[in-house]
């Protein structure tokens, strides 16, 4: 999942709905909004620095994955409205036991190197992000595909002194390349979602120059096959995209040029956005949410939306304090989560009533009783589970805005349950993060989720089956991992939604962790932009934008 | 004279070992490991934290990651950042920036500070004295983020005067309203001190005896009293130049100038070493020099201070 750096943490945006802007009412032609001037119009958006060289399976921050998303188009692609994901590159990905797949790719399509996107530049693009060596951020996304085990391989003792062995190979048993437009995947064991993540940007091709390259170079000026195309990357100023002429999978950009400029304060780009100066900004700032003052500046330039991102509070299950199922629940029904959303977020984000984020695919809304707001039996169970003893702490990372809604939540526990607990901000994300890592937490702790790809799948493997990529807390329940094994590898995505659902009804029983708040995302554009939508994650599509 | 020059710049190698080594600790002991936060709430692969550990050397005792990084230094090499940017090109690119921005507020406060300073000097008590207290008062008073916000908010979007945020090419003209807010605090005290400066030396000797002798009051003025009152202030905005380059954090992120201020406040959240103590280096040979440069200029303005 990716993570805004500029409000580190805060659990990032993103929004399902095609939104159309209402500036466009007017529609006469002299203010110079004619197809002609707009197909070489520019638009400047705002950004952050990418933390890494822009290589799709080593980015996870939104700074540079948006501008990967925006350079790449992979197999699939998850449609603006949130919905099942269609074919992109992919003529059509077919399987009879949702094990073997064979992957048919459009016919020559380009890099924009002028290279033309062959089958194998999939299968090395894989086998360079699995590889361990490689040190790839988003490398376990390949684990479904069989030899993962083989090319990546791990630290045995987990931290030093030993060093992870040597891979036995160097390329995944499961990939095969049929020929120039084919190829094949062998999964461990069937997986019905596997199709739907090939949309992840993890999963996007890489040109030859990358591998004569080498990654880091490449990552300077990367080249990719999507409707833009890199020109230049100044640090910490602007990256400079311009369209593709030789794209042809989707729309075309309606416009020419994309800047996105580097702001190290959202406020400054936020008075950018007022002024006109800024053509769209993905979230303005909190301190323009307050009073709803954004939109008082904006009028009808302020879009607002939901994103398919929960914030939770997370229970270290590995402190023996937090091992009984009726405390957790406890704690987690003494929380009026509607309160805090309209007195804290000021209704931009929605009280969380489900596991997984209803605007994911195969997510029931309201599945999740503990997420109610029951102070009378929240009482009960205390008593039940013999009370709590010491200081509850809820811990935040102090340096993103965590510190409101973590007081509020501590102290709504603290006036319905009578046990002392407190909200407590650790300085920096990364402190924050090494400890949690590190299965060093002595009280609940903040946490977030943004769906990867839009499925149910992505709520509940990674979070609540044991040894999940971010199953921090060390929640184990036999019955859930049986179930979702189950679900994973079911024959059809309704047959797997089916089992995780009842997955789902075992985790509310046990509230591993508290899910708090949907999120919601308040963007804005300039008077200039006559037309855009956001993606399935609130980034602008800028093939939608017309001036 | 060429002796005294020779001795204070070896006098530098010592002063800039000690800065370096410091701040190459303090940074060093910034808790958190750099690469936990990176990859958000998901947390980042064991392989990729176990490659970036070895290739930054970070599993190694400081002392020797400190020797690296002066061994590469005295090579011209900076070394690069955790994204694998070389931070010799990114202090070629910010800190013009930030020397453009320091520079007009130098500019600025010297202006405008010593035009007031010497006026009201002049005539104390009057009504245009006591209009340069309550202002400066007021400039002394408001933190620099207030100034900040509130000039860009009325001048770049309420009123549409100049655009809120410095563009990338840095026009002189986007940056007077950043270098007046950077110098704003400084614009007041010079103003103070230069006010002080000329009031007294005004009652001095010379200068009665320049009037007595007859010379017109703009010379009296404009070469006696001026040059005689300037040695405090040019100690003030000689020190200035550094504090300014070193304190345009937050101007720099109101107006998103691509400056020093914000390069080194991301690299300490982050851990860079190599980022924060070749800017800091830097920042400190400036104000080194600029001490030196100050030293040397008492010398032209007041004939009886030489140097052996």
């Amino acid at each position: 999942m990716r993570v805004s750096k500029r409000a580190s943490g805060a659990i990032a945006m993103g929004a399902a709905f095609a939104l159309i802007a209402s500036g466009c009412s007017s529609g006469n032609d002299d203010e110079g909004g004619t197809s002609a001037n707009s197909s070489d119009g520019a638009i400047v958006v705002d950004g952050t620095e990418p933390e890494n060289p822009l290589v799709p399976a080593n980015t996870t921050e939104t700074g540079g994955g948006k501008i990967i998303d925006w350079l790449w188009t992979g197999l699939v692609e998850y449609p603006n409205n949130g919905g099942a994901p269609q074919n992109a590159l992919a003529e059509s990905i077919e399987t009879s036991d949702s094990k073997v797949y064979k992957i048919k790719i459009k016919q020559n399509t380009k890099f924009h190197d002028g290279t033309v996107v062959k089958a194998k530049n999939f299968v090395d693009a894989w086998n360079w992000g699995a590889y361990s060596p490689n040190g790839a951020q988003n490398a376990s996304f390949f684990a479904d595909i069989d030899g993962f085990a083989d090319v990546n391989t791990s630290d045995p003792d987990g931290d030093g002194p030993k060093k992870a062995p040597e891979p036995k190979a160097k390329e995944m048993s499961g990939l095969k390349v049929v020929d120039d437009w084919n190829f094949e995947v062998t999964l461990a064991a069937p997986t019905a979602v596997f199709p739907t993540k090939l949309g992840y940007s993890t999963f996007m091709p890489l040109p030859d120059a990358f591998f004569s390259q080498g990654a880091e170079a490449f990552g300077k000026k990367p080249i990719g096959n999507g409707p833009v195309s890199f020109v230049s990357w100044e640090n910490n100023v602007a990256i400079k995209l311009t369209r593709f002429d030789d794209y042809n999978l989707r729309d075309k950009m309606k416009i020419k040029d994309v800047n996105v400029k580097i702001y190290q304060d959202d406020t400054a780009a936020y008075n950018d956005l007022v002024s006109n100066n800024l053509d769209f900004q993905q979230q303005v700032p909190v301190s323009s949410l307050a009073g709803d003052n954004w939109k008082n500046d904006l009028g009808d330039r302020a879009i607002s939306s939901t994103t398919p991102s929960t914030g939770i509070i997370a229970f270290p299950i590995y402190d023996k304090r937090f091992q009984n199922p009726k405390l957790r629940k406890a704690i987690s029904l003494s929380v009026n989560r509607q309160e805090i959303t309209d007195k804290i977020f000021f209704g931009n984000r929605k009280p969380a009533d489900s596991w997984a984020n209803p605007l994911t695919p195969g997510a029931k809304p309201g599945n999740c009783t503990a997420c109610q707001f029951k102070p009378d039996e929240a009482k009960q169970l205390l008593a039940e589970a013999g009370g709590f003893t010491g200081q509850l702490k809820m811990y935040y990372n102090a340096d993103a805005s965590h510190k409101d809604w973590m007081e509020a939540v501590a102290g709504q526990v603290k006036n319905t349950l009578g046990i002392d607990a407190v909200a407590v901000g650790v300085p920096t994300f990364a402190v924050f993060r090494q400890n949690i890592n590190a299965h060093k937490m002595d009280g609940a702790y903040r946490a977030g989720w943004q769906q990867d790809y839009p499925d149910v799948e992505n709520w509940i493997n990674p979070l609540y089956v044991t040894g999940g990529s971010s199953n921090d807390g060390l929640y184990s329940n036999p019955e859930v991992d049986a179930l979702a094994k189950q679900a994973s590898s079911a024959p059809s995505l309704e047959a797997s939604h089916e089992l995780f659902a009842k997955a789902v009804e075992k985790i509310d029983q046990d509230v591993p962790t508290m899910p708090i708040y949907f999120g919601g995302q308040q963007s804005g554009h300039s008077v200039k932009i006559k037309k855009m939508e956001l993606s399935n994650v609130g980034e602008l599509d800028i093939t939608s934008v017309e001036l | 004279m060429g002796r005294y020059l020779v001795r204070r710049l070896l006098q530098l190698v010592p002063v800039f070992i000690g800065t370096t080594l410091m701040i190459y600790l303090l940074v060093w002991k910034v808790p958190g490991d750099p690469f936990a936060g990176k990859c958000g709430d998901r947390g980042c692969p064991e392989n990729y934290r176990a490659m970036m550990t070895e290739k930054f050397q970070l599993d190694q005792p400081w002392f020797v990651q400190y020797a690296t990084y002066m061994k590469n230094l005295l090579q011209g090499d900076f070394g690069t950042t955790w994204s694998g940017r070389e931070v010799g090109d990114i202090i070629a690119t910010a800190y013009p920036n930030t020397l453009k921005l320091a520079a007009m507020a130098l500019v600025i406060e010297a202006v405008i500070g010593l035009t007031a300073g010497v006026l009201t000097g002049l005539r104390r008590n009057g009504f245009l004295d006591n209009l340069v207290l309550v202002s400066t008062l007021f400039l002394i008073a408001l933190p620099v983020f207030v100034v900040g916000f509130v000039l860009q908010w009325f001048f770049g979007v309420k009123w549409g005067i100049v655009t809120p945020t410095v563009s990338n090419e840095m026009r002189l003209t986007e940056l007077i309203l950043p270098g007046f807010v950077l110098g704003s605090a400084s614009m007041a005290y010079i103003a103070r001190v230069s006010r002080t400066s000329i009031a007294e030396n005004r009652r001095a000797d010379y200068v009665r005896t320049a009037i007595a002798k007859g010379l017109p009051m703009r010379r009296v003025v404009g070469i006696h009293l001026l040059r005689n009152s300037l040695i405090p202030v040019v100690t003030l905005l000689g020190t200035d130049l550094g504090a300014l380059m070193g304190g345009a954090i937050i101007t720099e992120g109101i107006f998103g100038i691509n400056g020093v201020g914000r390069t080194v406040l991301r690299a300490i959240v982050t851990k860079e070493s190599a980022t924060v103590v070749s800017i800091v280096v830097v920042l400190v040979l400036v104000y080194l020099l600029m001490n030196l440069v100050v030293d040397l200029l008492y010398a032209a303005l007041d004939p009886r201070i030489r140097y052996e």
